[in-house]
């Protein structure tokens, strides 16, 4: 699968096997990922979504193929480094012990209140939540705390593991508005989700996986005429 | 006569004690009897053999390789013990063992380096046992919250590790949380001490005949020594079992 139909990739997958050796999710998938817009990643469970996302900040490697990002493999990179620069969000928004500043300064020891103060405005949230402690917060707070402190890095690729998924429906929009918002500003976005109607709400490409195999891959409109009906239902296509 | 000397007639009559609390297990029918006779025997033969062992090390004239192997001999079978409580904390085995020398090379080094005591089998061989017998519980429960941890907080520490943290780093306060939770029970006996209990080694010279304040100078050398080992100890194993837990390239490894 290629990403002709669409902009040119930042992540390039080929032949990649990954999971638990001997009972792999991903099966040899081949993809390359968008270097603008949002990403949506769709599939039923256990196709291998997540396992996905997290070979691209290398939280894990995979058993076998290879993956690059801007031309280099994923491999030759210090992990530290690249994870400074491929920011990942999750499903359940990972609090630390403290105040919202004090999670801040896991992201980045150096950052002064101005910026603090700044990053937490450019996510939607009032300025005097600095000093709240971070465990107060409401789920969709907790989760544009979360994005905040990832954009800290300044990363030039953030991936989201299903970022709203625990949340309601007012904190779901926020936080998507919020992603559409990154993505426009030039930081593009692997997104997964579940919920069909906020893929055709955020998706400017998609790549559908099922049993561990790409399935589709292509802009929904594309995707919406697929030949598989499995496909176009993953996708929320109009019947 | 030396105050310690028990004879074979004395340690008969405190056995009277043994069977008061048969006694107790056949009247409230705990049905205890048999364990309580067995865990008496059996305390009575364990330390009769170690204080025959102990002969051939503790004299003026034993040679030291004897407390050598000794030493040996009790660091291996401490670090069985840990493997046998924490059987799935990966190389529990190897990393307490060296947990545990390091621990005697430190503490015993400082005690003998800076001679407050001689070195000689009667001082080395006990001091070191203090060191391991206390260190084993801590070291036990250090191995298996930090491993259990892993698990746990899993989102959390791989939270920090996509932000861009070492393994080192994201593992830090789990480590920090671990370790405080080994060493606070040991501070809090150690601040009790001498007002809810008197410990064991000051009331053993007491009944040998020590003088009071010179028991109390050997327990409060003890008491330093238990902390400054259980300290040690915990230390090395969490940094030796962080070391397993992750991968070259900061991963978490999944288990």
């Amino acid at each position: 699968m290629t990403a002709s139909t669409t902009a040119p990739a930042t992540f390039e997958l080929t032949d990649v096997v990954a999971g638990p050796a001997g009972a792999p999710i991903l099966k040899g998938i081949s993809l390359a990922v968008p270097c603008t817009g949002i990403l949506a990643v769709a599939g039923p469970s256990g196709a291998g979504k997540s396992t996905l996302l997290r070979l691209l900040n290398r939280l894990d490697d995979p058993l076998s193929g290879t993956i690059t990002w801007n031309g280099r493999d994923l491999t030759s990179i210090d992990p530290r480094a690249l994870r400074r620069q491929v920011a990942m969000i999750f499903q359940k928004a990972p609090i630390f012990t403290g105040t919202v500043f004090d999670n801040f300064t896991v992201a980045d020891p150096a950052v002064t209140r101005e910026r603090a103060r700044h990053v937490l405005d450019h996510v939607g949230m009032p300025t005097d939540l600095l000093d709240r402690d971070a465990d107060r917060l409401s789920g969709g707070e907790a989760q544009r705390m979360c994005i905040a402190r990832a954009l800290l890095t300044e990363p030039a690729v953030l991936l989201a593991d299903e970022p709203t998924a625990a949340l309601d429906t007012a904190s779901r929009r926020t936080v998507e508005d919020l992603g559409r918002l990154v993505a426009d500003s030039g930081v593009p976005i692997v997104w997964i989700t579940h919920d069909t109607v906020q893929l055709r709400r955020l998706a400017d490409h998609a790549v559908v996986l099922v049993d561990g195999e790409v399935a589709a891959f292509g802009h929904l409109a594309e995707l919406d005429e697929h030949s598989s009906a499995q496909v176009r239902e993953l996708v929320g296509a109009a019947p | 006569m030396n105050r310690a000397d028990i004879s074979l007639l004395g340690l008969a009559a405190s056995s009277i004690l043994i069977a008061v609390a048969v006694a107790i297990s056949l009247w409230r029918r705990l049905e205890l009897e048999r364990e309580l006779i067995w865990s008496a025997l059996r305390a009575l033969v364990q330390l009769l053999i170690v204080g025959f062992a102990l002969q051939l090390v503790v004299d003026d004239d034993d040679p030291l390789i004897f407390t050598f192997i000794w030493l040996v001999v009790m660091h291996v079978f401490a670090a069985y013990t840990t493997w046998r409580r924490a059987q799935d904390v990966p190389a529990v085995f190897g990393l307490s063992l060296l947990a545990y020398s390091a621990s005697a090379v430190a503490t015993l080094g400082v005690l003998f380096g800076f001679q407050v005591y001689e070195v000689e089998g009667r001082t080395i061989v006990p001091l070191a046992g203090i060191v391991v017998g206390n260190s084993l519980s801590a070291t036990v429960l250090v191995s298996r919250r930090l491993f259990d941890a892993a698990t746990e907080r899993r989102e959390e520490i791989e939270g920090r590790l996509a932000l861009g943290l070492s393994a080192n780093d994201a593992f830090q306060p789990v480590l920090r949380e671990s370790l405080r939770t080994a060493l606070v029970p040991q501070i809090e006996t150690t601040k009790a001490v001498g007002i809810i209990a008197l410990p064991g080694a000051m009331v053993g010279l007491i009944l040998a005949g020590t003088d009071p304040v010179d028991a109390v100078r050997v327990q409060i050398s003890v008491m330093y020594l238990v902390l400054g080992s259980v300290a040690t100890t915990t230390a090395v194993m969490s940094l030796g079992i962080s070391r397993k837990l992750f991968t070259s390239a900061d991963q978490l490894i999944r288990r």
